[in-house]
């Protein structure tokens, strides 16, 4: 090919490529931003949505919305749901759907409760680990269990997940023919928020600043590695802007928490426990799927899985493990929601699926498979809880609630649509 | 002759009802291109699929530089060097250059985990050498032009050193600059002694970069020649008549045209 041919070809390349420099003068201001920080416009748009919806509920609630004691409500009730949908993202990222969670949570809540008040000797200092390294072992089971069906067995993950939906709730029954199981452990009480269930404040703040300083580090330590490597860096201040921003967050985050006094006393409650453990699943759960291969074949069988089978991934061993993390964040949910009712009731996690996956979907995971995002995930289950919280309180009937939390749903799927349709 | 790279004996595989391809043997020498050709449905893609480990043989057997191996995974075939472009270019759309290219075997960190930078640098380096103005590699693939993808899919078969390389119809897509990219890269890999595979249902694509081609119909394989011993109109007649240049007559060649 002579150099002309060639360079003929390069500039064909540079016009198709959509990150060609004529298109970049033609972003809008939310792309540049989006562009800049490495953040996504639909993440970016959805926070925009999640400011409005707070200030709308602040001013109609008469300023009750957006006080400390609400704020902290809202983390602990959406805590639940939050962890399960970090696990809904791979699922529905991995093209399948996880029907079952409620059901699940359920079941494992049952298991949990029963083997700790009726099974187990009561007050000794080992029951309620053992019974959350038990629910945790269960979860696991019953995530391989459907995993073997869907992957070995070629069932599709709506029909598997359905009948886990049956089975698993009927099997929540059976456990004490329907009978609640209470009181649980004073101890274990505390997973799951209530009166003493939060860290108090000198360890949220300690908490706070060292994820401060930790995400100040790495970020550090990311840029440096890629100017060792001469690749193109974000500008410094769009790299200091999201450290600012994000610390803001946090302290924000801290300071709200911190501001809640438990009652009849002036001594700050801090982050609630469940709040922390949904935290923490967060935090594991992106370094899953961002940093491990794992993480990496669950992205490319959603995108193209011919090719990722094509590339030697094993892709039904990887779908087997995408369902056992599922089962075991059902059961660390279970632990939280059991905590927190202080009991083990039959019906608990009944619905939960639908909010699981509809957190998961308005946070930006295509039913279509290969996108979605952990964060975003857990930014669509505040607004959830947000919408739910927001109108428990202007006193909205529950059927009133469904409605307009449906119509969200349409929404958020609908502008997902849009939004696509505009890029390609 | 020196060993055969590899050598292909009586291959089998059926789906359903259908012999999709019957007792079919070829080879390849380093440092040659075999062109396999035939109509589309005779059989061509199935025979070099199982080569690449994407389904195995119901019977055959393959052996590479004299031993014989068994490939019954895409994992077993990068293990023996053979490396696949398939027609579809098998690329994650959602993911970007590097993370394509090493798909299924990804560079790691001392604590086991990606290093994205590494691959990265890897990627620019060999997609630099293929495609000078190809800047834009953390986007997603889907983002790409159909060129640019197909630098990647080639990138990925040459990254890791490939002895044998499979092309199944490496210029369909393409435009003539493009084209004649990919067959300055095929002679290019050749002086390596790379053996190629150029699977194609068009005789033009393939004859001029050939040294010899393996025509097949309905399954069956027709014959294999040297390109510089036949005419293109002779091939033609293998793929169209199922017949051999000797059995060929002069009128039925006349009424390719």
């Amino acid at each position: 090919m002579t150099s002309e041919a060639e360079a003929g070809k390069l500039e064909h390349d540079a016009t198709k490529a959509p990150a060609a420099r004529g298109m970049a003068l033609r972003l809008r201001p939310l792309e540049q931003v989006a562009r800049l920080t490495g953040l996504d416009t639909r993440l970016l748009a959805m926070l925009g949505a999640l400011v409005v919806i707070w200030l709308v509920f602040d001013f109609l609630t008469g300023g009750i919305f957006l006080t400390p004691r609400n704020l902290f409500n809202l983390a602990v009730q959406g805590s639940a749901v939050g962890i399960m949908a970090t696990g809904m993202v791979l699922v529905i990222v991995a093209r399948h759907i996880d029907l079952s969670v409620g059901s699940v949570l359920g079941f494992i809540g049952m298991s949990i409760a029963f083997l700790q008040v009726e099974v187990l000797p009561l007050g000794a200092a080992w029951n309620w680990p053992l019974t959350i390294v038990f629910g945790i072992g269960l979860g696991a089971l019953v995530g391989l269990w459907q995993g073997i069906w869907i992957a070995y067995g070629g069932v599709p993950a709506f029909v598997v997940t359905l009948g886990g939906l049956l089975i698993f709730r009927g099997a929540a029954f059976e456990i004490t023919d329907g009978r609640t199981v209470a009181p649980l452990d004073p101890v274990y009480q505390l997973l799951g928020g209530g009166i003493d269930g939060s860290i108090g404040a000198t360890a949220s703040w300690a908490l706070g600043l060292v994820a401060v300083a930790l995400l100040a580090f790495f970020t550090v330590k990311a840029r440096g590695k890629r100017t060792r490597y001469g690749f193109p860096v974000k500008p410094l201040w769009a790299e200091v802007g999201m450290v600012v921003a994000w610390s803001a967050l946090i302290i924000g985050f801290v300071m709200v928490m911190n501001a809640y006094p438990r009652p009849r006393t002036f001594e700050p409650r801090g982050i609630p426990v469940p709040v922390l453990i949904l935290l923490a699943v967060v935090v594991f759960m992106t370094f899953a799927a961002r940093f491990t291969k794992f993480g990496r074949y669950v992205f490319a069988m959603g995108g193209n899985p011919e090719a990722a089978a094509l590339s030697g991934i094993n892709v039904k061993r990887t779908t087997v493990t995408i369902f056992v993390v599922m089962g075991v964040l059902c059961a660390v949910a279970a632990v939280v929601t059991t905590a927190r009712l202080n009991a083990g009731t039959n019906s608990m996690g009944t619905l939960a699926e639908l909010n699981v996956i509809a957190a998961a979907v308005i946070g930006g995971t295509s039913l279509a498979g290969g996108l979605g995002t952990i964060p975003g995930a857990i930014l669509g289950a505040v607004v959830m809880q947000s919408l739910d919280n927001g109108m428990l309180l202007l006193d909205v009937s529950t059927s009133l609630r469904s409605i307009v939390i449906g119509l969200v749903l349409i929404a958020a799927v609908w502008f997902d649509v849009v939004y696509n349709r505009g890029r390609r | 002759m020196a060993t055969p790279l590899v050598e292909m004996r009586n291959i089998c595989k059926r789906f359903g009802g259908v012999q999709a391809v019957d007792d079919v043997s070829v080879d390849l020498y380093p440092g040659e291109v075999v062109g396999v050709l035939g109509h589309n449905g005779a059989g061509k893609s199935p025979l070099i699929k199982m080569l690449a480990g994407a389904y195995p043989c119901d019977s055959g057997e393959v052996y590479i530089n004299g031993q014989k191996v068994t490939i019954e995974t895409p994992r077993d075939a990068r293990r023996h060097g053979i490396e696949t472009i398939y027609q579809t270019l098998a690329l994650a759309d959602n993911l970007d250059a590097p993370a394509n290219l090493f798909l299924g075997r990804e560079l790691k960190t001392a604590f086991g985990l990606l290093d994205d930078d590494a691959m990265e640098h890897e990627a620019r380096a060999v997609l630099h050498r293929l495609n000078p103005n190809f800047k834009n590699i953390k986007d997603p693939v889907k983002n790409l032009s159909g060129g640019q993808r197909q630098s990647v899919a080639i990138a990925r078969a040459i990254l890791f050193n490939a002895k044998i390389l499979i092309m199944d119809e490496p210029t369909a897509a393409l435009g003539p600059q493009e084209t004649a990219m990919v067959a300055d890269l095929i002679k290019q890999l050749k002086k390596e002694g790379i053996g190629i595979f150029l699977i194609s249902h068009d005789l033009h694509d393939v004859f001029d970069l050939s040294d010899r081609v393996s025509v097949m119909k309905n399954g069956r394989l027709v014959g294999t020649r040297d390109t510089s011993k036949v005419t293109k109109d002779e091939v033609l007649g293998m793929i169209i008549l199922g017949k051999l240049p000797e059995e060929e007559t002069a009128e039925e060649l006349a009424e390719l045209h």
